[in-house]
């Protein structure tokens, strides 16, 4: 009987490991302490309405849930409706579809739960998203003159192009090691061509914000959930150690 | 009807009331018969707790079904945002959805626990078989009512899972596609699917899973429950007729499966509160874009409690028919080499098994794979005739049997592993063994359960006070 529930145990470790391991460019890791941090979600969702607004909705994401991150109705009502004038409505974009998909190519898609889409993709959703938005590179054989690394021929251009910068993807040609007649195309590294408004660090710390606020907006009550749930287990554990030690009450009896 | 009774002038106004009731319903004799007068075996271990549990999740699904209900629209155009909407805007929507999705996981959880406890006691050996077979077309309706709910958020893994599936039913000869169109109401998953789905998921499986269960329980209590040692409580009764190794089912084992909620409550809610989505498992992350019938996403795994049928469906491909050509020959041929039956009925087993390699070598692999999928889960009907073991219970079995089992579960997890994976050879291959396996540990149970020595039995369960 020990031995069937230790296997059993075993292979469930055996089938949480299968999670990991895609495919495609390596994913940095997003810092995760951005996702509690105010000042950077009110950051971030300054940079959502400027620059992804434009294009994606949101559109079932209310405006009046910025109050989750510390902003009232009044400073949401002057600095990040654009769209509409009720603060109560969801963030949805001025674009036409129809006009979008001749553009680039695709609908852009709806920004509210994006980061828990693409989760399972060699990492987090948030990772997934902070990767992409630092790996755009100029790309003249593209028709909006830009690509991806980790999203290869993305339909998007780099939005964010004048806080970075533009700058160049070096590859070159390597012997593939499984096939020694081959050659493979390797990334070697970004080299600036022109300087963006911001430096480096400060890019990949705004894009950090605006990932913390797509992954806050996946899921507003993500805070809540969290802290209400270690109140609830404490009450378990009081509950479960009485039921416990009425238990054995009850079965001191029982010969 | 039993006789009319009259409570004492001066009895308190609870017991009035109860005898006014328990003249007019048997409200006192229900609960004698099914709680505090229920003997059950006094040695249940742990594995006795997934009963109760399934019950407890069983009522959990309903519950926040229901108030799910209030919120949803089983409309293709607005399901995805109605279920987001009751992630945002609806006042503890968020807790009610995740106990939700995360009730549907932990179902299948306690239910696979709870059928592997029958199978390790021999709970299933007379007289329980209709306890197992009303147990089983529960696991049948669960499955369904879980396949049609996970239609309902109308993400991309919704609708392509339900895609999928609902096309297996085409590959049936003559009426598949018309089979497929009538399930799906359309030529492709849709709106017209999403509402039928919908309409099956809340009002008709649950109704019949619900007269099951009470089906389940009634023929459990006629019978009484069996235990680790696979003796039976009732041959030995005292002066009272009370089985001597039975005990109230209230209070003792009420209470101790309140200790059991508790800790079964800690690691549901730890999974709702901390992780609701299980790292893609509970919720998958396709599931967070929209439905797109333009869209086939690259890798369409359903839920993970599907996966080991699923893998078992992929198993079946057209090489693989020769290996079950193989196995349906040998058969026949064991069947009439051995069996000992009269000349003409031997006759027929081969004509039998001739037709059926004739149709599987005219029908397409894919059809087999679809009755191999349903057969993986009809199986378990006759397990109650395909075991021939002396003795009921795992403990007494002879100590090989416990390795068969072992191999058996160690099997049926990596099936569900290998239905998560993309398609990949080496899976496949592994993926056809262990389909043999499973179905060998089924259909050579009658041989192989007869084997070994069995150890003695004992009269009386083996119990040490706690």
């Amino acid at each position: 009987m020990k031995k069937i529930i230790l296997s059993l145990l075993l292979s469930v470790g055996f089938v949480a490991g299968a999670a990991a391991s895609e495919g495609g460019f390596a994913l940095d890791t997003f810092p995760k302490e951005k996702v509690t941090d105010q000042a950077a979600l009110q950051h971030g969702a300054k940079l959502f309405v400027n620059y992804c607004l434009n294009c994606h909705s949101a559109a079932y994401m209310r405006f009046n849930r910025l109050r989750d991150i510390g902003l009232t109705d009044d400073q949401i009502k002057k600095n990040l409706l654009f769209t509409t004038d009720k603060v109560g409505e969801t963030m949805k974009s001025a674009i036409d579809a129809k006009q979008a998909k001749e553009w680039f190519g695709a609908t852009p898609p709806d920004l509210t739960v994006i980061a828990r889409s693409r989760a399972g993709l060699g990492g987090s959703g948030a990772d997934y998203l902070y990767t992409y938005l630092r790996t755009y590179y100029r790309d003249e054989t593209k028709a909006t003159g830009w690509n991806n690394m980790v999203f290869p021929n993305v339909g998007m251009p780099h939005v964010l192009w004048e806080l970075q910068g533009e700058r160049h993807a070096k590859f070159v040609e390597a012997k593939d090691p499984h096939d020694a007649s081959k050659t493979v195309h390797h990334f070697e590294g970004f080299e600036q061509v022109t300087p963006g408004t911001l430096s480096p660090a400060e890019y990949d710390s705004a894009v950090a914000d605006l990932v913390a606020y797509l992954q806050w907006m996946g899921e507003p009550a993500q805070g809540t959930r969290v802290r209400l749930g270690v109140w609830v287990l404490i009450f378990l554990g009081v509950f479960t150690v009485f039921a416990w030690r009425l238990n054995a009450a009850y079965w001191k009896d029982v010969k | 009807m039993a006789e009319f009774k009259t409570a004492p002038a001066d009895a308190p106004l609870g017991v009035k009331l109860l005898t006014w009731v328990d003249n007019r319903f048997p409200a006192s004799q229900l609960f004698k018969d099914h709680m505090s007068e229920y003997y059950a075996p006094k040695n249940f271990n742990f594995w006795y707790i997934f009963g109760s549990l399934s019950l407890l999740v069983l009522v959990i699904q309903i519950v926040t079904g229901i108030f799910l209900v209030m919120h949803y629209k089983p409309d293709a155009a607005l399901a995805f945002a109605s279920v987001e909407y009751i992630m945002r805007d609806v006042p503890w929507g968020w807790l009610v959805r995740y106990m939700h999705s995360t009730g549907a996981s932990a179902f299948f959880i306690v239910v696979y626990l709870h059928m592997f406890r029958g199978l390790l006691y021999g709970s299933y050996r007379k007289p329980r078989e209709l306890v197992w077979i009303f147990g089983c077309a529960i696991f049948l309706c669960l499955m369904a009512e879980a396949f049609m709910g996970y239609l309902l958020p109308w993400g991309q893994m919704s609708y392509w899972g339900a895609q999928v599936i609902v096309n297996l039913f085409s590959a049936i000869p003559f009426i598949g596609p018309d089979l497929a169109l009538l399930i799906r109401g359309d030529y492709v998953v849709g709106d017209a699917t999403l509402n039928r789905f919908f309409s099956f998921h809340v009002i008709a499986v649950p109704l019949v899973l619900l007269g099951l269960v009470v089906a389940h329980i009634i023929a459990l209590h006629e019978v009484g429950s069996n235990n680790p040692d696979g003796v039976e409580i009732k041959a030995k009764k005292d002066a009272q007729g009370r089985p001597l190794d039975g005990i109230p089912f209230h209070p003792y084992y009420s209470v101790h499966d309140i200790f059991g909620v508790g800790v079964f409550l800690m690691a549901f809610s730890a999974i709702v509160f901390f992780a609701p989505e299980f790292g893609g498992y509970f919720l998958e992350f396709n599931n967070f874009i929209p439905a797109d019938p333009l869209k086939t996403p690259l890798h369409i795994a359903p839920v993970w409690y599907f996966t080991p049928f699923y893998s078992m469906l992929r198993a079946i491909t057209s090489e693989m028919m020769y290996a079950l050509i193989a196995c349906v020959l040998a058969g026949a041929a064991l069947g009439a080499l051995k069996a000992r039956l009269a000349a003409p009925l031997k006759g027929a087993i081969v004509v039998a098994a001739l037709v059926v390699v004739a149709a599987m070598l005219s029908i397409d692999a894919k059809f087999w794979g679809v009755v191999v999928m349903g057969g993986a889960v009809i199986i378990l009907f006759a397990l109650p005739w395909l075991d021939h073991c002396p003795v009921k219970s795992i403990r007494y079995r002879p100590d090989w049997h416990k390795w068969v089992y072992v191999v058996f579960v160690i099997n049926f997890v990596i099936l569900a592993y290998l239905g998560v994976q993309p398609p990949s050879p080496i899976g496949e291959r592994v993926s056809q063994v262990g389909t043999l396996y499973y179905f060998g540990f089924f259909l050579l149970m009658p041989w192989w359960s007869k084997l070994g020595q069995c150890k003695p039995v004992p009269d009386r369960v083996t119990f040490s006070a706690h």
